[in-house]
This record gives structure tokens, C-alpha cells and sequence, in this order.
């Protein structure tokens, strides 16, 4: 049973069909990337999977159950964490109280625990805390970081809290939104190695959406892609490489062509047997 | 300015952090439990104002959980304060046979306040702001006629009747007299001191407990959410039960000051609980600081005393400077008629100017001055 | 009266209170729609445009009714500076209150509205005192049924009611049109659409709004003084009760949307009318408000609207 299954997904706005017939499948363990052109529906599928969206028709699994339709909260508790395009940190509260309410769905305590101090309560916040500081650290805001506003951080680091955040949420399958957008080549392959690192060391399965397409070949096990809401490609970044549809869809019939033409060009120069395809 | 501050300070912010806390902690308790002796010796006979301030005090702290910690507008929170008491004086209206003992009404009034706001919140949980605002501002507009209107309560279904012209509220009289608390042989009366230690314990009560819930799993989610429903929610938070929990725990300390005010007061009538009462207590928790329970507490005693000492004070200062100098305007000027012009004045003021109010906590001068560093931190992240 | 003639009463006061109401809902739509803030205080400003009429009939001693070319000079004339002074009053609330919050989060606006509204009531209160204050009955009050049409029927039509409509009906038309044919109304359409597309094609957004609140705040000036002239009193809190009708109205029609406001407010209208005539005039209020709610939770794109006031 794959961990993420997408059956005959459609996200219809109004007259637009944003994703039609969308089948995914993400296998327990993976690295997986979503990727295509914008506008091609990635994170309108991430936000119907996260229940932010509600699929038009179509089913999604997690484990076997159903959650298309559920609210955001409920998904996360059945195990899914996220991070998003346009970081959505909770800009003034600190880093550490981020991580927190990442583990607000984990947490036992109740409200009038907390007025009474009960032990218990006052147990799970340390222990708490404590998690929450070694995630912090995991993703390499260690020392007093946790201390500061998300919004005083610097983008990098925002980006790392966000999956910090998740993190805590404790999930079996996270949803990653383009984690290095705006990252230079340095802040790029750090981020490449975390994530790589939660996979292996973590156990949790990512699927991710990427444009930098230096990090879709590097970390990917399998690539989905996505054009005008539907798949268009899928396998391993050898295959998604090489697939025409997938050059079409990103540089345009036009460059496609001149680059098979150009390849065959080399062939027949070179003599080798290139049999023209790209 | 903040320099001149800053020196003439200096000497006591010398003093480590720690014996600063316990020596200010002191002072202020020590101030409010003789209170009442130093009035006697002076001689102000002011207990009784500055019991009714906390009684708003605890108002304003239950409205800062909905305003201040979850960011949920409320413009009727004086239903609550009316619910609180009409609970109260229901159950100990002598003409209802009830009677009942203060100690065990009050927590009655909590639990029914509480109830009421889940009630009022529930329609409220999926608008926007300035929607749910309007909502909250006409339940709390509703409240006062319904009870206005259940002097007379019938239910019934032809000739079968359960209740027939049954006064549960006694319109527009109001119920009077209200039961008082009762404690080992002592009952409360017209001597405001038993009454002024009564509210303090309250206070302290319903101080540590906003202290508590701040730092807890439900005060941060509370704020999650103020700050981004949507990325809460894929957190984990449940919008729903937060929100409702926010009502429902904000309500609830209405629950307690309406029963003491109800029974202080001796008569309670629906036209105490309008919706200028509502915008005060709002105005309480703006100027202090939206989620900030140090700055809603001064705030709002702050506003208090404007009210009712500053405006009186300065309108006899005025009147007789008017009568020295002739003109008829100031000496028969009666600034207490501001009142309300200076509310909404400093609801304006703050907001535009401070919205962080007076006695900000970090984090919400942070938030809101996001927008003014908005533009310049935008052309930095390049 | 005869249930049919109870019945005819109560249409002509549902066209009349609605027509009024329609003229104050009109400004909270307009508002909303641009800048997506329900402007408080502009229940005030009508209040405003009922004293400020009121002061300049007193400067014009008109305290009688008045004849022949008398009346519409003095009538039309005073309702125009009034419109130009509400008008200026609710620009300028803007530019105090909700421009430097253009880019704040809502609660600081809605907050700053309240606020507005407070300082308006508080000075209306000073100005003209707290109880009921009396309007010059400056326009003849002819029975039109009766006296004109020699009926004989307990039912009051009156040339108020005719002056009232016929005052209030061209306004909302001009204001139509003016929407839907000059420029400024396409940038104020366009505006109320996207406000930062809007921007980038050029339209100043600024003006638009300051133009949206000056009309807004003349159509709430002109409905004060109508109400004057109709009613003969008012009192510093009208505009707080009348606000709240208009801005049920407002929402009931779809919010944003003009069309609705003037249907809600004819349909507010008719409630109105029928509560005071069937139930009470206490109950009246407690059923609007329901209305509201049951609205705004229910159909919060009210009758006509698109535009849904649900969390984003």
C-alpha cells in the first residue's frame, strides 16, 4: 500500500479545471518531486491533500484512509506536515513557539490542566520544550535562536523553521512547497542535505515541489509532472529527463524540436546510434 | 525623551532583575491590601469606585482572551457581564423561591456565561472580522431586549401550558434585591471593604489564571491563530474548538464579575448592559495593549480613573477658571458629557499612533508596526 | 382602518423608511466594496446631515412651512450644502481614521471605525443635546387621498411621502448611472474589484476611495435631512439605529453589490414597517438584528452579492 495515494484527482474552480484526473502514487520511504511549468497545479494538489481544498471529485489516501475532504487539522493528527510557497511562519511569536504549536496536535494538555499546573501538564510542557529545541537544532537553529521572532530571522532560517514546524507536527509523509526558493547555491545544497537527512535518519517520506531542477535530479527517487493540470511524465529523474513531453512543457514545442533536431545533427556527425530521440 | 527616561531610572534599574520583580510584586500587593485603611485615613471614600474599577478589570482581561489572544473582535461583551448577572439574580430573586447561595451562584453564572458564549461564537466561526464583529454587536444588542422581554414568559401549546406569565426577569424593572454573599455568620452589605478584598481575590484569580492559559498549549494556539488561521489549522490547531474554547473562557470571567456586581449592587436592569459598556471595555483592552495582561490591567484602571477622577476634576478646574475669567462657556462647561468623545478618541488615537497601546508586550508592537517596515524589509530580502 | 387599508399603510411606509435607508446603505456598500471596511461612522454622518440641515434652516429662519418657489430654493439649497458638507465629513474621517490603516491588519480599521463613531455621536450629543430635537416642518404635508383625490380612507399619502420618494429615487439613479457610464465610476468599479490591478493600470486609488466616501457621505447627509423633513425630530443616536438597518440592508442585499443595497433596503423597509404596525417597535430591532445574523452566517453573499465575507 503506498503511504500517499491520489485516485482520478479533480480540482475544478469554476470554469477552470485546475487538476484533472490526477493519479499519484508515493511509496513509503521516498523522495518524491512534483514538478511543472506554474500554473500546472502543484500546490493546488498540495493544498488538497493538506485539506485546504476540497477535491471536486476524486479520492486521496494516506495509509489507506480517506482524508480528501477533511479539515487541515484533522489531516495533520493522521500524520502529514507541510511547509508553503510563500513561508507562512507565525511572524511574531519565536522560533521555539513555532516549533510549539507545530506539536499542538501531539500535546495532551488540557486547558484546565494548564489553569491548575497539574504535574502532567507541567511534565509534557518540559518535555516539550525540550523537543522542540532539539528539532530546532536538528535543522540548525541551535544556540539561542529559539528565542527569536520568526519575523527577525533571516529568510534562510525561516525556511529551515518552517520544517522545523512540521517536524513537530510528528508526521509520516511531509509536503515540502519549493524549500529553496530563494536560496543562493550554498543555503540550496544545505537545504538538499536536511532533507535528505529527515528522510533517512527521520523515516518520513517527502514529496516536494521544486523548480530548481538541480534539486529535483539531486535528491528525487521519483519525478511526477505536472502541465495544464494533468500528468504528463513520471519515473526516475533519468527517465523525466529525457521525456520529450516534458521538454515541450517546459521550453515549448518550438525549443524541443530544435533540440532533437540538434541531437540528431550530433548523431549523424558523430556517427553514433543516437536514434534521434531526446 | 526616552533618554531622559532611561538616566532617571537608572538607579533602580541597577537592581538585578530578580529583586526588581519581587520588590515591585511586593509594593503593589502591599498598595492594594491596605488600601482601604489608607483611604480611611485620608479620608477619600473611593473603595467602592475602585471596586467597581476591578469589577471592569476582569471584564476587560476576559475580553482581551477573545480580542487580545485569539483576534476575534467582539463588540458585544457586555452580554456576557449581563448573562453573569441576570444568572446571578434569577437564582436569588426572593419572588423565584430559589434563593440560593451566593458561593455556588457564582460559579453558576461562570458556567452559564461560558455556555452563552459558546452560543454566541458558534455563528461566528466562519467570518472574517469585521463580520464576526457585527454579529457579536448585534447578539449583544439582542441580549438586553430578550431579557427586557421575559418578564412575561409564556410556553405553551393551545390550552396546554408549561409556563404561564412567568416572570423570569422582571423587564424592565430588574430583579431587586439580588442575594448577597454570606461568609461564616458575616453577610456583605453597604460596608464597601468586605466587598473591595472579595473583587481583589477575583482579580488575583482571574490574573493568574490569563497568565496561565498564555503560556500554555491553548494560549499559543489561540495565538497561532491570530496570526494565520490557515497555517495554524495545517498544524494541527482546530480552528473551531479554539475559537469556541476563546469564547467560551472569556465569557466565563464575566460570569464571575456579573455575579459580584449583581450582588454588590443589590438591583440589576437590562439598560446597565448597552452597548456603550461593550465599546468601553474594548477601549480598556486597546489602550493597555491587545494580549497583554500587565498592560490591560493599567490600562484599563487608567481609563477608569480618566473617567471618573480627570474629567470631574478638570471640569471644576475649568469652572472656575471660567468664573474668574468670565466666560460663560467654561464656567458652565461639564467635560463629563465628553466622556465618550474621549473613548472613541482614544480608540482612534491608539490605533493609528500606538496600536501596540500603552503598555505593549513585545510582540504585538512587533506585529503591528510589521506593516509600516513592510516596504523597506521587502526591497532588503531582494 | 380596514385590513386592506392597514395594509396599503404599510407598503407606503416600507417604501418611505426604505428609501431613506436605501440612500445610507448605499454609502456602507460602496465603502465596503472598495476598501472592504464597514465604515461605523457612517450612521453619524446621516445624523450629521439631519443637524447641519437643521442649522442652516435656522440660519434662514425657515421654521414654517414654506410656498411656492420658497420651498425647492431653500429645500434643494439646503440639501446641497449639506451633501457638500456630509460629504467633506466622511472624506475627512477617512483621511483621520482608516488612511494611515490602509495596510494594518482589519481589526485596527474596524477598531478605528468604532472609535469614529463614538466621537461623531458624542459631539452630536453636545451639540444639540440628548433628547428628542425638533425639525422645522418645512414642507407641506397635503393629503394627497383624501384632500386632492376626495377619498375617504384612514390610509396617510401624503406630499412628504411623494418628496421623500421623489427626492431619494433620482438620487439612486443618478448615482447608478454615474457608476455604470463615467470614468470615475468604471475606476471606482474596478477598484472595488482588485485593488492592486486597479493600481497598476493607472487609476489613483486614493482618489477613488476619497471620491467613494464623499458620495457615500452626501447620499447619508441627504437621507438626514429628508428624515428631518419627514419626521420633523431626530435625536444624536438616529444615526447609530438608522446605521445598523442600512448596514443589515446592506449585507441582505450582498455586500458591495449597489443593486442590493437599495433591494435590502426596501425589504428592510417592509420588515420595519411591519413589525412596528404587528409586533412592536421594541421587537423590530431584535428581528433585524436576527436578520443579520441569520445572514451573515447563512447567505453571507447576501441576496445579490458575490463577494462572501468569509474568513480568507
Amino acid at each position: 500500500m503506498a503511504l500517499l495515494e491520489a485516485r482520478r484527482i479533480r480540482k475544478q474552480f469554476g470554469g477552470l479545471a485546475a487538476l484533472s484526473d490526477l493519479d499519484l502514487n508515493i511509496e513509503k520511504g521516498m523522495i518524491a518531486s512534483l514538478i511543472g511549468p506554474n500554473g500546472a497545479g502543484k500546490t493546488t494538489f498540495f493544498n488538497m491533500v493538506s485539506g485546504i481544498y476540497k477535491p471536486t471529485s476524486g479520492q486521496i489516501l494516506l495509509e489507506g484512509k480517506e482524508i480528501g475532504g477533511l479539515r487541515p487539522n484533522r489531516v495533520t493528527a493522521l500524520g502529514l506536515g507541510r511547509t508553503f510557497q510563500n513561508i507562512r511562519l507565525f511572524s511574531n511569536m519565536t522560533a521555539l513557539e513555532n516549533v510549539l504549536v507545530g506539536m499542538n496536535c501531539r500535546l495532551k494538555s488540557s486547558w484546565y490542566g494548564a489553569l491548575l499546573r497539574t504535574r502532567s501538564v507541567m511534565q509534557e510542557e518540559a518535555k516539550a520544550r525540550e523537543r522542540a529545541q532539539e528539532l530546532l537544532a536538528y535543522v540548525g537553529l541551535g544556540d539561542d535562536k529559539g528565542e527569536t521572532f520568526a519575523k527577525n530571522l533571516p529568510y534562510g532560517l525561516q525556511r529551515r523553521l518552517e520544517i522545523a514546524r512540521a517536524l513537530a507536527t510528528h508526521p509520516k509523509l511531509m509536503l515540502l512547497d519549493e524549500p529553496t526558493a530563494g536560496m543562493n547555491p550554498q543555503e540550496t545544497v544545505g537545504a538538499m542535505a536536511l532533507i535528505k537527512r529527515v528522510r533517512d535518519e527521520l523515516d518520513i517520506t517527502i514529496l516536494l515541489i521544486e523548480h530548481d531542477m538541480k534539486v529535483v535530479m539531486g535528491i528525487s527517487d521519483c519525478i511526477t509532472v505536472l502541465d495544464y493540470g494533468a500528468k504528463i511524465a513520471e519515473g526516475t529523474p533519468g527517465q523525466v529527463r529525457a521525456n520529450p513531453k516534458v521538454i515541450e512543457a517546459y521550453l515549448g514545442k518550438g525549443v524541443a524540436a530544435q533540440i532533437r533536431r540538434t541531437k540528431q545533427k550530433v548523431a549523424a556527425e558523430t556517427g553514433s546510434q543516437e536514434d534521434g530521440t531526446i | 525623551m526616552t533618554q531622559i527616561w532611561h538616566s532617571l531610572t537608572a538607579p533602580w534599574r541597577a537592581i538585578p532583575d530578580r529583586q526588581r520583580q519581587i520588590l515591585t510584586w511586593a509594593f503593589l500587593i502591599l498598595l492594594f491590601l491596605t488600601f482601604p485603611l489608607v483611604d480611611k485615613v485620608f479620608n477619600w471614600g473611593v473603595v467602592n469606585d475602585v471596586t467597581d474599577v476591578l469589577v471592569l478589570v476582569i471584564l476587560a482581561l476576559g475580553l482581551n482572551i477573545v480580542v487580545g489572544y485569539a483576534g476575534l473582535l467582539d463588540l458585544g461583551y457586555a452580554a456576557f457581564f449581563a448573562i453573569g448577572a441576570y444568572t446571578t439574580g434569577i437564582l436569588t430573586w426572593p419572588p423565584h423561591h430559589l434563593e440560593l447561595n451566593f458561593w455556588i451562584v457564582i460559579w453558576a453564572a461562570v458556567i452559564v456565561a461560558a455556555f452563552f458564549g459558546i452560543i454566541i461564537g458558534t455563528p461566528t466561526l466562519r467570518l472574517r472580522g469585521d463580520y464576526l464583529a457585527i454579529v457579536t454587536l448585534a447578539f449583544g444588542e439582542i441580549v438586553p431586549v430578550v431579557i427586557r422581554n421575559l418578564g412575561s414568559v409564556t410556553i405553551g401549546v393551545g390550552s396546554w401550558q408549561l409556563l404561564s406569565d412567568f416572570n423570569l426577569t422582571n423587564g424592565v424593572q430588574g430583579l431587586n434585591p439580588v442575594g448577597r454573599p454570606g461568609l461564616w455568620g458575616f453577610t456583605f452589605s453597604f460596608d464597601p471593604t468586605p466587598w473591595y478584598y472579595l473583587i481583589l481575590i477575583i482579580a488575583a484569580l482571574v490574573i493568574l489564571a490569563n497568565v496561565r492559559l498564555q503560556n500554555s498549549r491553548l494560549g499559543r494556539a489561540w495565538m497561532a491563530l491570530r496570526e494565520d488561521e490557515t497555517a495554524a489549522d495545517c498544524m494541527g490547531v482546530d480552528p473551531i474548538r479554539t475559537k469556541l474554547l476563546a469564547f467560551a473562557i472569556g465569557a466565563s470571567f464575566s460570569g464571575f464579575a456579573g455575579a459580584f456586581y449583581a450582588a454588590k449592587l443589590q438591583a440589576i436592569f437590562p439598560e446597565l448592559f448597552k452597548f456603550n459598556l461593550s465599546v468601553m471595555i474594548l477601549c480598556m483592552v486597546i489602550l493597555g495593549g491587545m494580549g497583554n495582561i500587565k498592560g490591560v490591567v493599567i490600562g484599563g484602571m487608567l481609563l477608569q480613573l480618566f473617567d471618573r477622577v480627570v474629567l470631574t476634576q478638570t471640569t471644576i478646574l475649568a469652572r472656575s477658571v471660567g468664573e474668574a475669567l468670565h466666560i460663560s462657556a467654561l464656567a458652565t462647561i461639564d467635560l463629563s458629557l465628553w466622556r465618550w468623545f474621549f473613548f472613541g478618541l482614544t480608540m482612534v488615537v491608539i490605533m493609528v499612533l500606538r496600536p501596540e497601546g500603552l503598555f505593549p508586550s513585545a510582540v504585538r508592537r512587533a506585529e503591528l508596526h510589521a506593516a509600516e517596515e513592510e516596504a523597506p524589509r521587502a526591497a532588503e530580502k531582494g | 382602518m380596514t385590513q386592506t387599508e392597514l395594509f396599503i399603510q404599510l407598503l407606503i411606509n416600507a417604501v418611505t423608511i426604505g428609501s431613506y435607508l436605501a440612500l445610507i446603505a448605499l454609502g456602507y456598500t460602496m465603502v465596503y466594496g472598495i476598501i472592504e471596511l464597514i465604515n461605523f461612522a457612517h450612521g453619524d454622518v446621516y445624523m450629521f446631515g439631519f443637524l447641519i440641515s437643521l442649522t442652516f434652516l435656522g440660519f434662514l429662519d425657515a421654521n414654517t412651512t414654506l410656498g411656492g418657489w420658497q420651498l425647492w430654493v431653500i429645500t434643494f439649497g439646503v440639501m446641497f450644502v449639506t451633501m457638500l458638507c456630509t460629504g467633506t465629513m466622511n472624506v475627512l474621517i477617512d483621511r483621520i481614521g482608516y488612511k494611515p490603516l490602509r495596510r494594518a491588519p482589519r481589526l485596527a480599521v474596524l477598531i478605528t471605525a468604532v472609535g469614529m463613531s463614538f466621537i461623531l455621536e458624542n459631539l452630536g450629543m453636545i451639540w444639540k443635546g440628548p433628547s428628542q430635537i425638533n425639525y422645522p416642518n418645512i414642507f407641506p404635508a397635503i393629503d394627497i387621498l383624501n384632500d386632492v383625490l376626495g377619498m375617504k380612507t384612514a390610509v396617510l399619502f401624503t406630499t412628504k411621502d411623494v418628496f421623500l420618494m421623489g427626492v431619494t429615487v433620482p438620487l439612486m439613479v443618478v448615482l447608478t448611472l454615474f457608476i455604470r457610464s463615467t470614468r470615475m465610476g468604471k475606476a471606482m468599479r474596478a477598484t472595488a474589484q482588485d485593488r492592486e490591478a486597479a493600481a497598476l493600470m493607472g487609476i489613483n486609488v486614493e482618489k477613488v476611495i476619497r471620491n467613494t466616501f464623499f458620495i457615500g457621505g452626501a447620499l447619508a447627509g441627504a437621507a438626514g435631512m429628508m428624515v428631518g423633513i419627514y419626521l420633523n425630530t431626530g435625536r444624536y443616536l438616529m444615526g447609530f439605529e438608522a446605521g445598523l438597518l442600512a448596514f443589515t440592508s446592506a449585507v441582505l442585499g450582498g455586500i458591495g453589490n449597489i443593486g442590493g443595497a437599495v433591494l435590502g433596503s426596501y425589504v428592510i423597509g417592509f420588515l420595519n414597517a411591519g413589525s412596528d404596525q404587528y409586533l412592536s417597535s421594541e421587537w423590530t430591532r431584535a428581528l433585524v438584528f436576527t436578520i443579520l445574523i441569520l445572514v451573515l452566517v447563512f447567505k453571507p453573499s447576501g441576496l445579490l452579492g458575490e463577494r462572501t465575507p468569509e474568513r480568507d
